[in-house]
């Protein structure tokens, strides 16, 4: 399962993936049904080239004549770049209205069209650390790569997978298979640990001597996660789930008002500046608001 | 194959297809995807003076065949688009039309002033944003207050670069706003911007948009924009049009065109197919050439002509004999 690029030297911050996204019409190559949700394994050799952990794709749904405008966002894993001609991806999609209804009722050999691998990856260290990663419900999608890449490193993982009830969760076998150590934890006690991912993730991080965590989940979880991180003096890197129109930084309606390195906040988009942002960075309490600090709040008119 | 070269007033073009504004925001996502200098332009986001936040999110509902926004400008000032955004979309060849907005009229003006010796090749007035805090400020629903911002922009701007008045169809009779901003000095019209509207969400019972009300966009609305175009053409028929909403195909642009359009702004499509404007593009270079159309500029205003015109424009064509 170790990617071919694992041996290669990690990537930083900074640097550029290797190359953008592409569009490209895909084949849905199996379906799998787990608990409530429908994964799709899709022959895309394009997306699949350029992934990096953490990056999404941007599905169109409901066909050529399709009254639902807006691609749909899922985050990848899975990803086999294999040859030229017969890469995969995988992503999870969970029914919440007709375009993921139309996708999860879609069958083996049915073609999508896929625009990816979208966004900023998971930021990955130079050398091993001990890392803590942490997912709610279908979350823990894109921590599956990364969990390869990181162990692929050398370093040591935890995984916390939760969710509101057994069947919503995502991954826990896979996520076992990879390394072993994983928590399950559901909010009604049905699988796993009563509780939520947050419980057990500072016991983890200190039997772990843990240098980052990662995590994706809900919003209100990462935002949880970025505060147990923050009482144990290390670094957050969260993947949010945030709606999208088109994917590809164009719309500005994914926006979260994030805090930069200047100290001065902004609105910034979450599908080309994130999915991955530090958690510190992010001010959750003020999503849906527009702080009076933010940038060009005074532009607004209703902040003087 | 028919010669797709068009014009918008004195601005050439070598085909009628552009970017919407707020749809490509500066040219350089999409890049990613197709050349920009193949389209006839790419119109940036309107940009205002000063750098805006834009509204809290939700800013976007997804509705039949079209979707609300209220993004509300988020926008980084016209000095960082200056600095940044204009050279870098000049330096890929690219035609620039650059929406500017503002609250006032001294704020188009200073706009157009800072524009006055930079590389532009059309300023589009976007005076029928919905997404303001103040829905009398919409000028283009007001004959009077829209004719002031034009005038004032026409006199401020480069006197070889074309102002582009952008209309809102929200209005009574668009073609008395289309005959206020054309005496005001406009060098043409574009049309159409969103429609006010609104969703409400059933998980919160409240409304889907963090601004309450947002702006339709997308198929759905392209009856309502044909309509306009086919009225401003008929108020304003020496005028160039700029035609836009709901886009998604080659025959829908070519509609646009016989409606009167001399060129047309692909927009909402983009976030369904972010190549969707050079798909267009062919898919109405096939249709013309179909309709037995030997150039766009035959096809502009044709739904318009009367049987004499048409024989003329189509001659001896195929299109004159019935199947």
């Amino acid at each position: 399962m170790t990617q071919a690029s694992s041996d290669q030297p990690m990537a930083s911050e900074t640097d550029l993936p290797a190359s953008g996204p592409v569009q490209e019409v895909g084949e849905i190559f199996d379906v799998t049904r787990f608990g409530d949700y429908t994964q799709l394994t899709v022959v895309a050799p394009g997306v699949a080239r350029a992934f990096q952990p953490g990056q999404f794709v941007a599905v169109a749904v409901g066909g050529s004549q399709t009254s639902m405008l807006l691609r749909r966002s899922f985050a990848l894993y899975g990803v086999k770049p294999g040859s030229e001609f017969a890469g995969t991806i995988q992503f999870v999609v969970a029914v919440h209205g007709p375009g993921t209804g139309w996708l999860a009722a879609q069958r083996i050999g049915a073609r999508l069209d896929l625009v990816g691998p979208l966004g900023v990856p998971f930021p990955i260290p130079r050398e091993a650390v001990p890392a803590v990663l942490v997912g709610g419900g279908y979350g823990t999608a894109p921590l599956l790569p990364l969990a390869e890449r990181l162990i692929a490193l050398g370093s040591e993982v935890e995984m916390i997978v939760g969710a509101s009830r057994a069947h919503r969760l995502f991954g826990e076998l896979q996520a076992k298979r990879l390394i072993g150590k994983v928590t399950v934890t559901t909010d009604d006690g049905s699988a796993g640990q009563l509780g939520q991912v947050t419980d057990p993730l500072p016991s983890a991080i200190e039997r772990l001597g843990a240098e980052i965590v990662y995590a994706c989940g809900p919003m209100g979880m990462l935002a949880a996660v970025g505060e147990v991180a923050r009482a144990h003096a290390i670094p957050a890197q969260v993947a949010v789930e945030e709606a999208m129109a088109c994917g590809i930084g164009v719309c500005m309606t994914c926006v979260l008002p994030v805090r930069g390195g200047d100290g001065v906040s902004r609105f910034v988009r979450s599908c080309v500046e994130g999915p991955v942002f530090e958690a510190g960075r992010v001010r959750w309490a003020d999503v849906g608001t527009l702080p009076a600090d933010l940038h060009g709040a005074d532009g607004m008119g209703v902040a003087r | 194959m028919a010669d797709l070269r068009t014009s918008l007033g004195r601005l050439r073009l070598p085909n009628p297809v552009l970017t919407a504004s707020g749809c490509a925001a500066a040219g350089k996502e999409l890049s990613q995807f197709f050349d920009l200098t193949e389209l006839g332009g790419i119109v940036t986001k309107s940009i205002m003076l000063r750098a805006r936040s834009g509204r809290p999110t939700p800013r976007m509902a997804e509705t039949p065949s079209g979707m609300l926004n209220s993004i509300g400008l988020q926008g980084p000032g016209i000095d960082s688009f200056l600095a940044h955004d204009l050279p870098w979309l000049r330096g890929t060849g690219a035609r620039a039309v650059v929406s500017i907005a503002g609250g006032h009229t001294d704020e188009y003006v200073a706009l157009a002033k800072r524009l006055y010796n930079h590389p532009v090749d059309l300023i589009e007035v976007n005076i029928s944003c919905p997404n303001v805090e103040n829905r009398g400020q919409v000028f283009a629903c007001d004959p009077i207050a829209a004719g002031r911002v034009i005038s004032a922009v026409r006199r401020a701007a480069h006197p070889n670069v074309g102002v582009f008045a952008k209309l809102s169809p929200d209005v009574t009779d668009i073609g008395v706003i289309a005959r206020a901003v054309t005496d005001a000095g406009a060098d043409g019209i574009s049309l159409i911007n969103t429609l006010l509207g609104m969703e409400i969400d059933l998980d919160t019972l409240r409304p889907a948009l963090g601004g309450v009300t947002g702006g339709l966009s997308g198929p759905a609305v392209r009856p309502v924009a044909l309509r306009c175009v086919w009225q401003v053409h008929q108020a304003v028929p020496h005028l160039p049009l700029l035609g836009m909403g709901g886009i998604m195909t080659g025959q829908d642009a070519l509609r646009f065109l016989l409606a009167g359009a001399s060129a047309v702004s692909v927009g909402t499509a983009v976030f369904h197919d972010p190549t969707a404007p050079i798909r267009i593009l062919r898919e109405l270079e096939a249709e013309l050439d179909a309709c037995g159309f030997a150039s766009v500029t035959d096809a502009i205003g044709f739904a318009h002509k009367s049987e004499e015109q048409r024989a003329a424009l189509l001659g001896g064509a195929s299109q004159s004999v019935p199947a």
